[in-house]
């Protein structure tokens, strides 16, 4: 690569300086020629050679070839010194933009760099360095500090400190111990660790990341597309125009041949599309990198450019703005029940389920669980669950369960979820569990309040009581309440259908139970993504970890890319047409003409980069 | 079948964006995106005639930039 710019740069210096003296000692007559085709040919050799092969390929409108019909055409001019000086200013151009687009391909290549080289198997006792896509599912892998995690696993034995940054964007590491789940991509920092892996590399954590980002510019955005539809017809219309620039004057208005036909030339020179064509995917693609760098994966440009236009944001409650994990906070038995018996038919019928409830429950109970106890089971999305225990029928659920089997419940306005219990057709009591808030959530909301969001909702399957409490303390004024599964996409449709709603609505699930309304709103954000395969899947934005606040840098980023995107297409856009106008009425050269075709260029990608380089702004 | 491949010596995004284009529409082709930051292919394609069209697909390359080819 090096190699090919310093050839570049030789044969640059070279042609300027025969230019430069040429032009010095002004030679004129016959040796003029000669000296000014030596250094047109020593630049721009290989573009002629390019412009010649495409033809004949049925390439017409190649930027080799309008580069090269443009300094033929000076050259029959007899505009000898520009013919020469435009090809030099191209070549640097070209130099430039391949400095540039190298560079960008350099730094997306370091954020790529999550993906782990070798894995330490262990195996009959010994320790051999593998490619992590041989470590078959179940083997013991070894890793030593300051190596990179490689595949999925649980740790046996050792414990670490482990930097999730690259994942997350979280800078405080984490602590592991024997049984605690390592993801692929995260760093060990301190202790030696023995992993048994649970996932084969292709379904591992970092290649899904790196599938995911990499994918992502297949999923183009309506200003990509545009560009694509714009490149299309521009290089036709601008080559069409320059025709008719170079004919009709000199034929019906009495112009010099010479005069028009340079005029067209300069045409010719800025009708390749390629600062947008680069530029655009490259802005999207820098956004989409920041954004992973704070463990934000977006699945395509489209929706980047959607997450720009937010101006609704509904969470869901339970696992998105609470931690989801219960604290069992009071129990309420009663017809002759103790407070025993309740949480241990409560815990059993509940075991049955993932919901987190169950598993505070669990952790209340203490006691190991003995699942031949349990008959038949079943879960009732959105109700509770029934289960047969030692014989008897358990329901346990919320309020609806109850009354949908004719079971009087004593009133309650706890603040809090409850659960209530009924053994054998008989109401044995309730326990209540509160839902810890998490630490960011208030700041997630005024971080989007002040980004101007439009309307803030939560929704859930909770209490109205304890929505309510939540709510106040985070400042969120609408809530709807009780929502099976079902509600929650009716909410969503509602909202998305609303007068005064102009911009789109992100739904931010924690993509247990709420795949539906993932898929039907207009940006599907789900977070706690590390190790859950369900949140990759369902949505078009996944949060690596829990902080909801990374709703608010997402949309940030987003429109701040956005921004760049549009800066790009009317900066390139309008320069290329100044300087068509400015050409076709004689005023701009040239000279004009190649700093809007490879300046501008180089230009729209170093914006471009801005995208990817950007961090989150500082605002705590 | 969906695969990707290297693309070599991509100079030019405009000429990625010609070769997709080219490519597309190519019998039994079903998407395709070249991604010239990244200088690969993705191709979803016919199964059965997979080495025919990927044949054409590189002829299409050819044709736009003859010095850019495909990493098998």
């Amino acid at each position: 690569m090096s190699n090919k710019y310093k050839k570049m740069w030789i044969r640059i210096a070279f042609s300027a300086i025969i230019l430069g003296i040429a032009v010095l000692l002004q030679i004129r007559g016959i040796f003029a020629l000669p000296v000014f085709l030596v250094a047109y040919a020593v630049i721009g050799w290989d573009v002629l050679w390019r412009a010649v092969r495409n033809i004949a390929h049925g390439q017409m409108f190649d930027e080799n070839f309008l580069m090269a019909l443009a300094t033929v055409g000076a050259f029959l001019t007899g505009k000898y010194p520009e013919a020469v000086a435009v090809m030099l200013f191209y070549q640097v151009g070209e130099l430039f933009q391949s400095y540039a687009v190298g560079r960008s391909r350099k730094s997306i290549a370091a954020l790529m760099d999550i993906n782990p080289e070798w894995a330490n198997l262990e195996a009959d006792g010994q320790i051999v360095q593998v490619s992590p896509d041989e470590v078959e599912v179940g083997s013991v892998i070894v890793i030593r500090a300051g190596e990179k995690i490689p595949l999925d696993g649980i740790v046996l034995e050792g414990v670490s400190m482990i930097d999730t940054a690259a994942l997350t964007g979280e800078s405080l590491p984490r602590s592991v111990a024997p049984g605690d789940a390592v993801v692929s991509g995260c760093i060990n920092k301190s202790g030696l660790l023995r992993v048994k892996t649970e996932k084969c590399y292709e379904d591992s954590t970092v290649a899904r990341i790196l599938e995911l980002v990499e994918n992502s510019a297949e999923k183009k955005a309506k200003a990509e597309r545009f560009i694509t539809r714009f490149a299309r017809w521009y290089t036709p219309a601008v080559v069409g125009a320059a025709i008719l620039l170079a004919v009709i004057p000199p034929l019906f208005m009495g112009g010099v041949w010479n005069e028009w036909i340079h005029r067209a030339l300069i045409f010719l020179v800025v009708s390749c599309p390629c600062a947008l064509v680069i530029s655009v995917p490259l802005s999207f693609f820098g956004g989409i990198g920041a954004a992973s760098k704070k463990g934000i994966l977006i699945k395509g440009g489209n929706y980047l450019e959607a997450l720009a236009k937010a101006d609704t944001v509904v969470f869901d409650k339970t696992g998105t703005l609470t931690t989801g994990s219960f604290i069992v906070s009071e129990i309420w038995p009663c017809g002759g029940f103790t407070e025993e018996k309740l949480l241990e038919a409560a815990a059993l019928a509940e075991s049955i389920s993932t919901h987190p409830i169950s598993a505070a429950l669990r952790n209340v109970y203490k006691m190991p669980i003995d699942p031949g106890r349990i008959g038949s089971a079943s879960e009732i999305a959105g109700y509770g669950v029934r289960a047969v225990v030692d014989g008897a029928e358990i329901l346990a659920g919320n309020a609806r369960l109850m009354a949908e089997n004719g079971l009087k419940i004593p009133d309650t306005d706890d603040e809090g979820t409850c659960v209530h219990v009924a053994v054998a057709g008989k109401y044995a009591g309730c326990i209540i569990l509160a839902d810890e808030e998490k630490a960011n959530a208030q700041k997630a909301i005024t971080m989007l309040r002040e980004q101007g969001t439009r309307k803030i909702v939560m929704l859930t399957g909770d209490s109205q009581a304890a929505a309510e409490v939540l709510s106040r303390h985070l400042g969120v004024y609408e809530i709807y309440s009780k929502l099976l599964p079902a509600d929650k996409v009716a909410h969503v449709e509602r909202l998305m259908a609303e007068p005064g709603k102009d911009g789109n609505l992100v739904f931010v699930g924690d993509g247990i139970n709420d795949a539906p309304v993932l898929a039907r709103c207009d940006v599907g954000i789900a977070m706690g993504a590390m190790g859950s395969d369900a949140a990759i899947e369902a949505a078009d934005i996944v949060l690596m970890d829990d902080d909801p606040a990374k709703v608010a840098h997402a949309i940030d980023i987003s429109r701040r890319t956005m921004r760049i995107v549009h800066q790009n297409i009317v900066f390139a856009i309008a320069i290329k047409v100044l300087v068509m106008v400015l050409g076709a009425l004689g005023i701009s050269g040239m000279w004009e003409a190649v700093f809007a075709d490879v300046g501008v260029s180089v230009i729209a990608i170093l914006n471009a980069m801005r995208a990817l380089n950007m961090g989150i702004r500082r605002k705590e | 079948m969906k695969k990707v491949f290297k693309l070599q010596d991509l100079d030019c995004a405009n000429c990625a964006r010609k070769m997709e284009e080219a490519i597309a529409k190519l019998d039994g082709v079903e998407s395709v995106s070249i991604n010239f930051m990244m200088q690969k292919m993705t191709i979803t394609a016919d199964d059965a005639r997979f080495d025919e069209i990927l044949k054409n697909a590189e002829k299409a390359i050819k044709r736009v930039d003859s010095a850019c080819c495909i990493v098998k």
